[in-house]
């Protein structure tokens, strides 16, 4: 009993884990090239779950303020001549949104998903320029596959020895 | 009258570029980068990043005298307070790596020119530039950010963007594609791995500026977390500054690439990481505690010794000349990872001072080879035969630099390594020691070989056949001695006035261990 409330309390986690070593598996195992990016990006995959994950907080809602804290008109209207009493007041904010309710709601904490979207974005900038170097090694080497690039190779070599 | 009014003029934005110098480092050659991409009409795609790279160093110069004085800086993006907002930290120990990567971005700029137009279509020039602008740009953000989740993206900037140079170097040799790609796949790891760590230390203390972590974990580091989190950060950096069991994407990038990326990458990208790794391992985790001692102890010095002795000997048995350099500089990294490991204000220092003289005279060395190529299309040591005949300069350059990498007296590599051994004595590490006198003499042998190579054998005849490079005009190759001298001048002025690098590394070693994050 106890074992199953820890599954189902730990369920993202644990998807966490399987994604992570599944894609890295697929990064040793394979010697396709697109094999081992697709690999390369369900292990990426497993980390924003990880990261989107991290910021629920227990009974929280969606962190959208309905109506904005004392004093964030105040320095909003500032503008950024007093930018450091607008940055005291967004502190406080976030740490409301954090750990203490707000006018008794309890919000998520939204900075994880904010961060991990620009870790999606370098994801796919990653998988770009992976493709696109993948492109090349086929038109080079006419296979995209680790070992027939390798042999390519070597008989490339022994010939210009000969 | 005019010089008045002229000054009048430049003070105003002196001092503005002097108040805003952190960001502008990072924000002038990322914004310059995409622009050099439109200007591929000649020399000016180089022309722009030379000039770029040159002001990122003199924003790097402007903040010299502040962090001198105060010890640090702490520049507010847009005001906002840290935790909340990014802040930039600057002190004696991003200085020292500011300065070198910047420096090593103008140097090897121009150096570069006439390799770039040997080795790169001039189609793709302003493309070159551009990647390399954008690698500067990370390089530098992973250097002077005090935001643990900036340094991932840096990282990912500057990563991404060496993918893309060293793939360029296919014109020479198609292999490039090949290495490139390995590199994609294993930074890529280390880079998600070192993001994983973050988080992890996000979920342990709730903001990401380092020093609010510090405080944070601080009589912490038993917590299951918090150790998780080290131990994702150090193998993530390990794989992006090539720590020996994880150096095996090293040797190929860095010999496929084009010359002058090499030049740019021996001396800074390694260096970086390595940066990166010292600033969480000493600013962010608690350096005292049992379980980083048991890591240092158990991991990193060992792994250090194997480096510094496995990747010498596979040095010695390379045929291909930038292999031999880049496997002897996994092996210099094994020094620098020594000196982290012993977690003494001495061995930090050391390690960091080995650092900076590494940069100078692997920098110096690469150069040496790239402008051999432009002569004798040089792949393999035995491509060296009579450069001390053909092309004394250089050969005399690349012997400085040789030296410098054994340790022989005056020159700078003989420095740090005495300051190597005294902090091993200090901790009682004589097998380090031991170590660091074998590693020593395999250099001998495999510089030896490539000096005997230059010296007594006789130049081939160069025959016009398509192997061979095309030769570069005199002008620019005059052009590209000029740094590789000044490099090889560094090597020795180095070694008798050693008090820049040793004054900064001694200041950051201290703050490292010695008041925790201030």
């Amino acid at each position: 009993m106890n074992g199953m409330q820890f599954l189902a309390g730990h369920f993202n986690y644990i998807v966490v884990i399987i994604l992570m070593m599944t894609g890295l598996y697929i990064v040793i195992s394979t010697g396709n090239m697109v094999k081992k990016l697709t690999g390369l990006g369900v292990f990426q995959t497993s980390v924003f779950q990880l990261y989107i994950t991290m910021g629920k907080v227990t009974g929280g809602r969606p962190p959208i303020v309905a109506h904005a804290p004392e004093g964030a008109e105040h320095a909003a209207a500032n503008g950024g001549e007093h930018g450091a009493s607008t940055a005291d007041t967004a502190v406080r904010m976030v740490h409301d949104m954090a750990d203490v309710p707000v006018n008794g709601v309890i919000y998520s904490n939204p900075i994880p998903h904010v961060l991990i979207l620009t870790g999606i974005v370098v994801g796919v900038a990653t998988l770009a320029v992976g493709l696109a170097l993948i492109v090349r090694i086929r038109e080079t080497y006419d296979s995209i596959e680790e070992e027939d690039v390798e042999e390519a190779e070597y008989k490339a070599r022994k010939a210009a020895n000969a | 009258m005019t010089m008045a009014m002229a000054l009048g003029m430049i003070m105003p934005i002196l001092t503005w570029a002097g108040t805003h110098a952190p960001p502008l480092v990072v924000v002038t050659p990322l914004l310059a980068g995409p622009i050099a991409v439109f200007l591929h009409k000649g020399r000016l795609a180089w022309a722009w990043a030379l000039a770029i790279s040159i002001l990122t160093f003199v924003f790097v110069l402007l903040l010299m005298p502040q962090v001198i004085q105060n010890g640090h800086i702490a520049y507010y993006m847009g005001t906002w307070v840290p935790p909340l907002g990014i802040e930039y930290r600057i002190d004696s120990l991003n200085l020292l790596i500011l300065l070198l990567v910047s420096a090593m971005g103008v140097l090897s700029l121009v150096f570069g020119l006439p390799l770039v137009e040997n080795e790169i279509e001039e189609s793709k020039r302003g493309q070159f530039f551009a990647a390399f602008l954008l690698c500067l740009a990370g390089l530098l953000g992973v250097t002077i950010t005090g935001d643990a989740f900036n340094v991932f993206v840096f990282l990912e900037i500057s990563s991404i963007a060496t993918y893309v140079l060293v793939s360029m170097g296919a014109e020479r040799d198609r292999r490039a594609y090949v290495a490139a790609f390995n590199y994609l796949v294993m930074g890529t790891i280390g880079a998600t791995f070192f993001v994983i760590g973050v988080g992890l230390l996000y979920m342990a203390s709730g903001t990401l500026n380092m020093a609010d972590i510090a405080m944070h974990i601080h009589g912490h580091s038993d917590n299951r977390v918090v150790r998780a989190a080290f131990a994702f950060i150090v193998i993530g950096l390990g794989l992006k500054m090539a720590m020996f069991p994880l150096h095996t994407w090293l040797p190929s990038a860095y010999a496929r690439a084009p010359s002058m990326v090499g030049v740019f990458l021996a001396s800074t990208a390694t260096k970086v990481a390595f940066y990166a790794m010292v600033r969480f391992i000493f600013s962010v985790f608690t350096p005292g505690s049992p379980f980083e001692g048991a890591v240092f102890d158990l991991v990193l010095a060992p792994m250090a010794v194997a480096a510094m002795i496995i990747c010498s000997v596979q040095a010695l048995y390379q045929i291909n000349i930038r292999r031999l350099l880049a496997y002897s500089s996994i092996a210099q990294l094994g020094y620098m990872l020594l000196g982290l490991s012993m977690g003494s204000i001495a061995g930090v220092a050391a390690g960091l001072l080995h650092l900076f003289n590494h940069a100078l005279m692997k920098g110096a060395l690469f150069m040496g080879v790239g402008k051999a190529s432009l002569r004798q299309g040089v792949t393999n040591v035995q491509d060296l035969r009579g450069l001390g005949k053909t092309m004394p300069l250089t050969a005399a350059s690349f012997t400085v630099a040789g030296l410098s990498l054994i340790g022989v007296p005056l020159t700078a590599g003989f420095v740090s390594k005495y300051y190597l051994v005294v902090a091993a004595l200090e901790r009682g590490w004589w097998w380090a020691v031991a170590a660091l006198i074998v590693s020593s003499v395999l250099a001998i042998f495999y510089i030896g070989k490539m000096l005997e190579t230059m010296y007594l054998h006789e130049p081939p005849k160069i025959t016009k056949s398509k192997k061979t490079a095309p030769q570069a005009p005199a002008k620019t190759s005059l052009l590209a001695l000029g740094p590789l001298m000044l490099m090889a001048a560094a090597n020795i002025y180095f070694f008798f006035d050693a008090s820049l690098p040793k004054g900064l590394a001694d200041a950051a070693a201290k703050a490292l261990l010695g008041g925790g994050a201030s």
